[in-house]
């Protein structure tokens, strides 16, 4: 914590205007702001802002909740939910400008790093179907033919990872055309929603090691084994995702090539 | 059973405010904050205690995160701005402004912003909805303000300027 007449820090002037200021700090905080007139404007300004905010949605709040939010309604058929709204909005977002520029996205890279374009390809895919509240997922990951299927279609044997250590439980997968070929797409979900994908497909570069890249809040931990390659997507959160696509290089069992010394950082 | 239930029907009024301010539309806002329950419902058997309401944000956050990243793909669109916010006054305006420049920001940064300064959350209860560290969702705050500040003193005045 800092001493009592330590210089002021722009943190500490966020903190004062949303009340998370230690009290020992309050009395140098308020003297410093007489005497520096540019942070007292500062403050000043957020709390307009802040108050801007409230005064448009606070009386959200107040508004009488309507009959659909009944809870004991919503728990007895809430699965039967008609998914209308967000559903219908995202597939006809999809269709007017998702998928075209996913395609686009794809041929104008026809050129670029086969391997970048794998990843784009997993990413595409991850970015399109996590975004589906009713169907995510083509078959459910307890209907037994899930595995087998999809083994049959990509050519290899896929195993489903085990991520419960990560909190995640697989819904189940799909398939999808790849740039050589069917590619199949497992996807998790968390109890929080946020959904993660593993994405195979028969290789199109050479065999490489796990490599991280992320476009925006989504990015994708992808490498290469002697025939196929893999690409796990989810949150842009580098520490996890590289620690679940660790150990969804583990299960599959593939030779492990001292992965974490290999792993090299690409932004974008 | 009935606790649990009656703990989420306490939270649907606040949901329903920050899921407006999230997304500006109202009817988006109403279908998160229905998902958002359903799913909270569903999961009744993995909720272990805790802060409820932090994890309702969390999911509700979560879901919107999700919808933006499928629309991500599409061009982005433009509003063409008609030039007449400065000519209107009074709280017609500023509700229009701040609308506006939450709408230019970042959704992580709009997020964090809309968790501190609207839902009252402490920077700790906002790091465990966003799931990160307390100095990401501070740096979130501070590019946030700063963005609005200049959202709104840099825009307006040159516009007055030619009336």
């Amino acid at each position: 914590m800092a001493a009592p007449d330590s210089p002021v820090t722009q943190d500490e002037l966020h903190a004062l205007v949303d009340g998370e200021l230690p009290a020992d700090r309050l009395t140098a905080v308020s003297a410093w702001l007489a005497t520096h007139p540019d942070d007292a404007a500062l403050v000043a300004q957020w709390r307009g802002q802040a108050e801007a905010v409230r005064a448009r949605y606070g009386a959200v709040a107040d508004e009488p909740v309507p009959a659909r939010f009944n809870v004991d309604r919503l728990a007895a058929n809430g699965t039967q939910r008609p998914w209308r709204s967000i559903a219908a909005a995202v597939a006809l977002a999809l269709l007017a400008g998702g998928v075209g520029g996913w395609v686009a996205h794809s041929t104008s890279e026809a050129s670029a790093n086969p391997a970048d374009v794998f990843t784009s390809e997993a990413l595409g895919a991850h970015q399109l179907y996590i975004a589906e509240m009713r169907h995510p997922i083509e078959v459910r990951a307890h209907e037994q033919h899930l595995l087998p299927w999809l083994s049959r279609r990509v050519g290899t044997t896929l195993q489903a990872p085990d991520l419960s250590t990560f909190d995640l439980k697989l819904l189940g997968g799909r398939l999808l055309p790849g740039a050589t070929g069917p590619a199949a797409l497992m996807m998790y979900e968390g109890a929080n929603g946020e959904r993660y994908t593993i994405y195979c497909a028969r290789r199109t570069a050479a065999r490489a090691a796990l490599s991280y890249s992320a476009t925006n809040d989504t990015a994708a931990v992808r490498w290469m084994d002697s025939e196929f390659g893999y690409a796990v997507s989810g949150p842009a959160n580098r520490e996890r995702l590289l620690g679940i696509a660790e150990a969804v290089y583990d299960q599959l069992a593939r030779p492990r090539t001292d992965a974490q010394q290999l792993i090299s950082k690409r932004g974008s | 059973m009935a606790a649990f239930r009656h703990s989420i029907q306490e939270q649907i009024p606040a949901l329903r405010r920050y899921a407006r301010a999230l997304t500006r539309d109202a009817e988006l806002a109403d279908d998160l904050v229905q998902d958002t329950l359903v799913r909270a419902l569903r999961s009744e058997h993995l909720f272990h205690g805790g802060e409820l309401r932090s994890w309702l944000y969390t999911i509700l956050t979560n879901l919107n995160r999700n919808r933006l990243r499928s629309l991500a793909r599409r061009p982005t669109l433009m509003a063409i701005d008609d030039n007449d916010a400065p000519d209107a006054a009074g709280p017609e305006a500023g509700a229009r402004d701040i609308e506006r420049a939450l709408d230019s920001l970042v959704d992580d940064q709009r997020t964090a912003l809309l968790l501190v300064v609207l839902e009252g959350m402490s920077y700790r209860e906002v790091a465990e909805v966003q799931g990160v560290p307390i100095g990401t969702v501070m740096s979130r705050l501070a590019r946030a303000r700063a963005h609005i500040k200049g959202y709104l003193e840099g825009q307006r005045p040159v516009l007055r300027r030619v009336k």
